[in-house]
């Protein structure tokens, strides 16, 4: 979120596509309704089912899914069209005047530079024009045709209304009441806040998804504001610090980047993240990059990084390719490559497409070690039940090993949530059995590798051997170490350069903020961004504190958001070009003249002059882009492309199948099944009763609902003769389940490019294990591909048949 | 629920006199605002957990609801209606928990055979006591709304308690502590009314122009309320009653009838017992058997 | 029966051992419902639970009783039914009620096996216990819950009290009249009743017996 869940409250329209918060989100939906009922604020869903946040909503369209780029660059278009754009916040604070290189152009869905071989692009063009003084080329009269602004409003034309409906089915009068109630809060006094999730990050162009929304929020002026952003609801309770903290397989915490393997020396590594200002006198943050990657590698090895060894950038792993995620992992597997599989709090067996696939590489594995808390279907992947995991257990040569871990309310630690509030708890209850915290299980295994290492040599124990591991009890460390060394400490003293018998920083202290780290090992620092959270002054985390001046819903002193504590991102962009707020009663920073101050940490230097520098601090530019330059694979505006698997050609780009640079591994492309075959449009989605797989487990989740089920509009059931509550089969090229067929009016066939187009909705909670009845993965349908940039799986757009059958055993 | 407060008891079933209670507590409501409710479930979820109620796992049979009704461990239940309003010719999803209303006359009390098995205390909770409960089924027979259910291992009956034994130590009721967007409240009966009032007004303004408070005056009004969209027509939320009284069959069973059958009763008995007194018996005479022995002896 | 049998006791067999077995199976189920159903009918008297083991029995019992009830009934119906059939007697009986309270028996025609009292309280007895027997079965929510609706089980639970009234009623005045009417019980008790008795309320029946044209007891 680049707000927060409480700062909802301050908007005027809440519009949710691409998620369905009251489903799953119930508790952070709240916040709806409490901007329903302080601001009168109205609800707007755009969905393919009439979800149950669309049951609160004052109005719903349908779309359908995949399609939400069309409708989002729609709107755009009725903005553009009918002058309902934030104007000075347009000019003052996004690209729209920068000058595009000559050579960038678009047409029939694809940009300048595509490699059809390589699935690719070629991004050269995709930039600004750069002067001879190194600065962007800006033309702030918007004249120019090849000024950013010129490029958008040509590339959104074609979206249309009658476009929007003909490729979304949304009918044309809805689609513009939804476009007339978000063009309102391009006025300087109303805000629209976007809250999305799962619906707009998993389809094959997810990133652009968001794109397409965060560059219409920019359009009317709604980054930074209260009530505004681009607020990401995670699936997860501490999802957000999944990623803060760099699980990911190209990432190393605060989002600092894993070198590749061209980047052979720190310098080669360094120069691709200078990221020099891009207009006079901006902050350009980034520029300190080195110094947050420096301190996490002392922070990591501790006396073994040094200036001479460049601070052991030799012991970080460089990626031969752009990322081992876990489609990747699973491709790999396949393919007999990869033979060793920790899982980790993860049931990827449920979470990841195309389960056959799956299985068959789990199959491959020489073995599986599984941390959870639950019996999960991947620890049980060997084991035969019947239609549900119809394996030979005898032909599963995979060594699998089940660690019980604790659950989250049995240990201490502290949760990211969505609002990027790092929040400290405490165990509830004792573990259960032999349970133990995940961090403990880590520390054996480290500890025993570290030993063996250090007996028996290798090729490269370096990294392993030197690990720095500070804690008191190296084979039990705890949270609150972890989050110490996570926040940053001083390495060596800093004297004052003004008098050297002060002390700027001082040897053993927790540093108070990611501004004092250091390039030069003198600081060290397990994630930048979460700097802060462990100081001298004690555990941030842990604050409870309720005052909340200005009722902004931001209240500063409970516990810690990242960074620097700050609960609203871009928060500069609230005040105008002079630093006034754009509203008086929403107002959060604003400049004194001398300096910024408010209810909110400002996220631009404290001093710098509201004229001179832009507000987008992380980007080069200082200002936020319309136009993302080579930034994202496919494009530096979202296209609408189909999904992999679609009802209908593409009405703007027939001949292009997909995301043109979408990833398609071996053999997945003749899984992709097609309309002709598979005729209806299925999606998957959570159901507000269980969490993932987890709840499953839990009696009164199971009560709340039991059985897995395919919901389908009353039109086709009449067409297939099913009736609700009956049990249908529904199948795509990959697989087959057996479920209840819930016969709905809230899925209702859409017409789409002149074709009726009816809707499957399946969602995820069934398994072969738990108290629930058991029940198919929806991952036994769905496609093995991602999004373009970070792959994230297209599980919300694929091809299915359905037809009634006899009732199922069970 | 077992009584937990006894001096606050201002009715009991089964029972002509009830002494009067030696406390008054202030009327409480619990308002469930449908307008507000996303049907998460989560009132279920507490309600189980609270009360400690094991439901069985069931099956799906085509909809959204599970249970598919109350059950004696489900003491509430989200109920589930897709409706199309003809006037918009949209969809309109209604979601409603169900549950005992709590009502100010309640019918399972007057029905009630069994003394002080339900009792009504000063406050407005109805609750079901259940070491008196005979598991006779009248309840089900006076409750105009269908809530009780008699449970087939122990054979009696069951129902929220509004969390008598929360509320009486100053908690909300679990399904209240639980809901995520504020759409179940717990509060006084004046201040219920009061937030409702504000709820309608905006719901009002967002074109329902039939929002309203559903407070139904045939039963005495309950101390669970709702906020509905569409106040008009209660019956479009899975059929909660338009205008709900106890059952007049209830009353004439529980009222004329059973005043008039005893007193029937009694007055056979009495008629019967005056009639000796008066008539004196009829006794059969000496020649009375002479003359069947006459009548045998001619026959012979 | 037998002539040397009536001669020598100078009584006549009026109930055969069957029959009065039959009767007091009914007549104890009988009271036993109306304990048990006048204990849940009105709070007064719900103590008379306590002669069930408490609420819960009674309540449990209370349906099963009412089978065994129906059924000792129906055993009682097929014996009595013909010689309840109403006549043009039965008529003028019924003209001369004053008389019957009054016990001037002298002015009464001639009654056979039943008179017309007894012959109502049979058909009303037969009557209400089938309402009771299905009302009942309507409200008995242990096996038959969700063969009705909540507004059927009203009315009936409605109609099965009124008719349980009505049943105590007759009951009541069945009782009574057997108390009032000497030498009445014995032939409950013994099978047999006097001569005279039979000759003072039941001449024509005497008659037929002492012809041979009718047997005393019942099948």
């Amino acid at each position: 979120m680049t707000n927060g869940w409480n700062d909802i409250k301050n908007t005027d329209l809440v519009v949710i596509m691409g998620g369905n918060a009251a489903e799953a989100h119930p508790c952070g939906f709240k916040w709806v309704t409490e901007a329903k009922a302080h601001r009168g604020a109205k609800l707007v869903v755009v969905d393919p089912r009439f979800t149950r946040s669309a049951a609160v909503a004052d109005y719903y369209a349908p779309i359908r899914q995949g399609t939400d780029i069309a409708f989002l660059m729609g709107v755009i278009n009725y903005c553009i069209q009918n002058e309902k754009v934030q104007w000075d916040y347009v000019k003052a604070f996004t690209n729209a005047s920068y000058i595009v290189k000559e050579g960038f152009e678009y047409s029939d869905g694809l940009f300048t530079g595509y490699d059809e071989s390589r699935r690719d692009y070629n991004r050269s063009t995709w930039d600004y024009e750069f002067g001879a003084d190194g600065f962007a080329v800006v033309d702030e009269t918007l004249q120019n045709p090849r000024c950013v602004w010129n490029l958008l409003k040509k590339h959104v034309a074609t979206y249309t209304p009658e476009m929007v409906e003909r490729i979304c089915g949304t009918p044309k009068d809805k689609f513009v009441a939804v476009a007339k109630m978000i063009a309102e809060t391009s006025a300087k006094d109303k805000v629209m806040t976007s809250m999305y999730a799962l619906g707009w990050t998993q389809h094959s162009k997810g990133s652009q998804n968001i794109r397409g929304m965060a560059m219409l929020q920019l359009i009317l002026g709604n980054i930074g504001v209260r009530g505004g952003g681009m607020n990401a609801l995670r699936g997860h309770s501490n999802i957000q610090g999944l990623t803060d903290i760099g699980l990911m397989s190209n990432l190393i915490p605060g989002y600092l980047t894993l070198p590749t393997e061209r980047e052979a020396d720190i310098n080669a590594y360094m120069s691709t993240r200078g990221f020099r200002p891009q207009r006079p006198g901006q902050m350009s943050f980034w520029q300190n990059y080195k110094k947050f990657f420096v301190s996490f590698q002392k922070s990591m090895w501790g006396a073994a990084a040094t200036k001479d060894n460049d601070f052991a950038y030799d012991y970080l792993p460089k990626l031969d390719v752009p990322a081992y995620d876990v489609l990747r992992a699973f491709d790999l597997m396949h393919q007999g490559k990869m033979n060793g599989y920790f899982c980790q709090g993860f049931n990827p067996l449920l979470s990841f497409p195309n389960k056959r696939k799956l299985t068959a590489a789990l199959s491959k594995l020489k073995f599986l070690v599984v941390f959870d808390p639950l019996e999960t279907e991947t620890a049980r992947f060997w084991e035969n039940h019947g239609e549900f995991n119809d394996v030979n257990p005898a032909s599963i040569q995979t060594e699998v090993f089940q660690l019980p871990t604790t659950c989250f309310a049995e240990d201490e630690g502290s949760l990211t949530n969505s609002s990027r509030w790092i929040q400290w708890h405490w165990p509830a209850a004792e573990p259960p059995g032999e349970a133990k915290t995940d961090i403990w299980i880590m520390a054996q295994l480290h500890l025993k590798l570290k030993a063996m290492y250090r007996k028996d040599g290798g090729k490269f124990p370096d990294p392993i051997v030197n690990l720095h591991w500070p804690y008191r009890l190296p084979n039990d460390p705890q949270p609150e170490e972890i989050a110490r060394e996570l926040n940053g400490y001083v390495v060596e003293n800093v004297p004052d350069p003004n008098d050297a018998t002060k002390l700027v920083l001082e040897r053993g202290k927790q540093i108070p903020t990611f501004g004092v780290l250091r390039d030069d090992g003198s600081t060290a620092c397990g994630c930048w961004i979460y700097a802060g959270i462990y100081t001298e002054a004690g555990n941030m985390m842990a604050r409870r504190g309720t005052a909340d001046p200005g009722d902004t819903g931001a209240y500063s002193q409970w516990a810690f958001s990242w960074p620097a504590n700050r609960r609203i991102l871009y928060n500069r962009a609230s005040a105008d070009i002079n630093g006034k707020p754009w509203d008086e009663s929403r107002k959060l920073i604003w400049w004194n003249g001398t300096n910024w101050g408010g209810f909110d940490i400002p996220d631009i230097a404290p001093t710098a002059k509201p004229q001179d520098v832009g507000p987008f601090i992380m980007n080069p530019e200082g200002v936020s882009r319309l136009f993302t330059r080579g930034m994202m694979r496919d494009g530096p505006f979202p296209v609408h492309y189909e999904p992999f698997e679609s009802p209908i050609a593409n009405p703007i780009a027939p001949k292009v199948r997909g995301n043109p640079v979408a990833r398609v591994f071996r053999g997945d492309m003749e899984q992709f099944g097609d309309s002709k075959e598979f005729p209806y449009a299925a999606t998957s989605y959570r159901l507000t009763e269980h969490f993932h797989f987890w709840t499953k487990h839990v009696w009164v989740n199971a009560v709340l609902q039991p059985e897995f089920f395919v919901e389908i509009s009353e039109e086709l059931a009449k067409e297939k003769k099913i009736a609700s509550g009956g049990w249908v089969r529904v199948w795509s090229k990959r697989g087959s389940v057996k479920a209840k067929a819930v016969v709905t009016k809230r899925i209702r066939p859409l017409v789409c490019d002149g074709k009726t187009v009816h809707i499957v909705g399946i969602p995820i909670h069934w398994g072969f294990t738990g108290a629930a009845k058991k029940g198919f993965g929806a991952n036994m349908l769905t496609p093995f591909v991602g999004d373009a940039n970070i792959e994230t799986p297209e599980y919300k757009a694929f091809l299915v048949d359905v037809e009634p059958i006899a009732g199922a055993q069970v | 629920m077992a009584t937990l407060q006894s001096q606050d008891i201002v009715r009991r079933s089964a029972t002509t006199f009830t002494p009067p209670a030696a406390r008054h507590q202030i009327k409480v409501a619990k308002l469930i605002d449908v307008s507000k409710c996303i049907g998460c479930k989560a009132c279920q979820a507490a309600c189980l957990e609270w009360n400690n109620l094991r439901e069985d796992v069931g099956v799906n049979v085509g909809q959204y609801q599970n249970p598919h009704d109350l059950t004696a461990n489900s003491w509430t239940l989200m109920r589930f209606t897709e409706w199309v309003n003809p006037e918009t010719d949209n969809l309109e999803w209604l979601i409603r928990k169900d549950g005992c209303m709590h009502c100010e006359d309640p019918g399972c009390l007057k029905a009630c055979p069994s003394p002080g098995a339900i009792v009504q205390y000063s406050n407005g909770i109805v609750d079901f006591v259940s070491e008196n409960c005979i598991g006779c089924g009248y309840c089900i027979k006076g409750c105009p709304f269908n809530i009780p259910r008699i449970s087939k291992a122990d054979s009696k009956a069951y129902k929220c308690t509004l969390c008598v034994d929360r509320v009486s130590v100053g908690q909300a009721p679990a399904c209240a502590k639980s809901c995520p967007t504020q759409a179940i409240v717990f509060g006084t009966k004046e201040a219920m009314l009061e937030h409702a009032a504000g709820r309608v007004t905006d719901l009002k303004s967002r074109g329902y122009k039939n929002a309203g408070i559903y407070d139904p005056p045939g039963v005495g009004g309950t101390h669970v309320m709702y906020v509905l969209h569409h106040a008009d027509k209660p019956q479009i939320y899975a059929s909660l009653p338009n205008n709900p009284a106890i059952s007049p069959i209830v009353g004439l069973w529980k009222g004329t009838v059973k005043y008039a059958g005893m007193a029937a009763l009694g007055l056979m008995a009495v008629f019967g017992f005056m009639h000796h007194v008066v008539a004196g018996p009829n006794e059969v005479t000496e020649e009375d058997e002479e003359n069947a022995k006459k009548l045998k002896d001619a026959a012979e | 029966m037998s002539k040397t049998h009536s001669e020598k006791s100078s009584t006549v067999q009026r109930y055969s051992a069957g029959a009065r077995v039959n009767h007091w199976i009914t007549a104890g189920s009988l009271v036993l419902l109306a304990i048990s159903g006048l204990a849940l009918f009105h709070p007064s008297l719900f103590f008379l639970t306590a002669l069930f083991g408490g609420g819960e029995t009674t309540r449990a019992v209370h349906p099963w009783i009412g089978v065994v009830l129906f059924f000792s009934f129906l055993g009682l119906f097929f014996r009595f039914w013909r010689a309840n059939l109403w006549n043009r007697t039965d008529n003028v009986w019924m003209s001369k009620l004053r008389d019957v309270l009054a016990g001037n028996e002298e002015n009464m025609p001639e009654i056979g096996k039943y008179n017309a009292g007894q012959k109502l309280v049979f058909w009303f007895m037969s009557a209400l216990i089938l309402i009771l027997i299905t009302s009942g079965i309507v409200v008995w929510d242990e096996y038959f819950y969700q063969y009705t609706s909540i507004d059927q089980k009203r009315y009936a639970i409605l109609v099965h009290s009124l008719a349980a009234i009505a049943a105590i009623s007759v009951w009541i005045v069945h009782v009574y009249a057997a108390i009032w009417v000497k030498g009445t019980i014995r032939a409950m008790t013994r099978g047999s009743v006097t001569g005279g008795w039979a000759w003072r309320h039941h001449r024509q029946w005497l008659r037929e017996l002492v012809a041979g044209k009718a047997t005393g007891a019942g099948k």
